[in-house]
């Protein structure tokens, strides 16, 4: 224990900055996802029939292939297309990809739960559809996906481990680091997971205070109602 | 005053060969109050719907003022500005506050400055007597709050004419006499009778008027004992 506590203060600083390039890569991947995911479920639900097969067939895709498949594709495939980009460049890539398939769902499951008469209430005051979906279907359904969608940010957190494996310098590749240089990969490697976890720590106790002050009073009541 | 303000002609409204309602006329002048009555599941909020456009009819037009809404060239968002709404269920934006459903409108529809939309939207509170409700949430709000809330937010809008779904579920015929100029007796997608409230309800000339009246009246007389017994 003793020991382990020795690797685990040594590799501390190493440890926090890999933990600063996984929590980037977490906010990058979540913010394209978050863009990208509610375009898609918006040209799901409300999209004309082509929109909407393109939208399901990006989530298809992208939900049914492995993300190590597609972040070599984007890092090691793409150059043969002639377009080459960095590690970092490419792991923001993928897992941003990757993230908006889920997401998209989570958006689509919230916008469905709310019911087409609120866009008949938002067209009835003589705003276009857009309008409506943008100012009353969308902040709603944010509201109501928050639960459900909590998994994302805490899955992808730890999802971007891959990324260790295009040789980005996340929290993953110090502890394969300080595994190879001590010759203790148990020790390395726990120690990373107790880093991990305290990170997903945080981010649970930050996802629960968005939940509490994005809360609307007898809303949630309101749809469980209809 | 004899300045009709709502024509509809021969409209026509179909699901398949489901037959909603059928070769509708009327005409509504300025300021009249005009109350369309009868079983349910014969078309009234069908009617009211196709008249705002939120559902297309199959035949026939509609013209507010002398512009025919039904016309392919019509903005249908520039149409619905001026007839308000105020549906069965409300239908309130949920996420908002009361002062925010009515203020929606006037920022994102009419693009008045926010300051003077918030004027304006407190007044529309006030005339339903709503003002020391504007932050509430209309899941704060009880029925009949949510009902004032949503004439607010229509009439806010300064809509030609008004269209309300189901205002009154728990009137009797003659208060609906007290409020109309013009009732209109709807049944099986056909209006069967109009006229004066004195006409329909005490000189009915169609046997299915008076049928239908019967009914309503014993169905009232009923609903009372019921409360005297509870």
């Amino acid at each position: 224990m003793a020991d382990w506590l020795q690797l685990f203060q040594r590799y501390l600083p190493d440890f926090i900055k890999g933990a600063g390039v996984t929590i980037e890569l977490t906010a990058v991947g979540l913010t394209i996802g978050f863009v990208l995911g509610m375009a898609l479920a918006v040209a799901r639900v409300y999209g004309p029939k082509w929109l909407k097969a393109i939208a399901i067939g990006y989530i298809e895709i992208f939900r049914g292939t492995p993300l190590l498949v597609q972040l070599f594709l984007i890092y090691y495939g793409l150059p043969s297309l002639g377009l080459t980009l960095s590690q970092t460049l490419s792991a923001y890539l993928a897992l941003g990809l990757n993230s908006a398939a889920y997401q998209a769902e989570y958006f689509r499951g919230a916008i469905q739960a709310i019911g087409s008469s609120q866009m008949t209430a938002g067209r009835a005051i003589g705003l276009s559809r857009w309008k409506t979906i943008w100012y009353i279907i969308l902040p709603q359904a944010m509201r109501l996906m928050i639960p459900a969608w909590s998994n994302e940010p805490i899955s992808l957190l730890k999802t971007t481990a891959v990324v260790f494996l295009i040789a980005v310098q996340d929290l993953m590749a110090k502890a394969k680091h300080a595994a190879t240089d001590t010759y203790d990969p148990i020790g390395s490697y726990l120690a990373v997971a107790v880093v991990y976890l305290v990170m997903v720590f945080v981010l649970n106790w930050g996802l629960k205070y968005l939940e509490r002050k994005t809360r609307i009073p007898g809303f949630e009541m309101e749809v469980n109602k209809s | 005053m004899t300045n009709p303000i709502l024509t509809i002609k021969n409209l026509t409204k179909k699901y398949g060969d489901n037959v909603v309602f059928h070769d509708i006329n009327l005409t509504v002048n300025e300021g009249d109050t005009i109350v369309i009555i009868g079983p349910s599941g014969t078309g009234k909020s069908t009617l009211l719907r196709c008249i705002n456009l939120l559902t297309r009819a199959d035949e026939g037009q509609v013209w507010l003022d002398d512009k025919e809404i039904t016309a392919k060239d019509c903005d249908e968002d520039v149409v619905r500005q001026h007839i308000g709404m105020v549906f069965q269920n409300f239908l309130l934006f949920n996420h908002l506050t009361a002062l925010d459903n009515v203020l929606l409108g006037l920022t994102k529809v009419k693009h008045m400055k926010p300051e003077e939309a918030k004027v304006k939207a407190l007044m529309e509170l006030e005339r339903v007597g709503l003002s020391d409700r504007a932050g509430h949430y209309p899941g704060q709000l009880s029925g009949g709050q949510q009902q004032r809330v949503a004439i607010a937010r229509a009439l806010a809008m300064d809509p030609r004419i008004m269209l309300f779904d189901e205002p009154t579920s728990a009137l009797d015929p003659e208060l609906i006499g007290e409020v109309s100029d013009r009732i209109v007796f709807l049944e099986k997608g056909s209006i069967v009778e109009e006229g004066t409230p004195d006409e329909l309800f005490y000189h009915p000339q169609h046997e299915r008027t008076r049928e239908f009246l019967w009914k309503i009246t014993e169905l009232y007389g009923k609903k009372e004992t019921g409360k005297i017994d509870g």
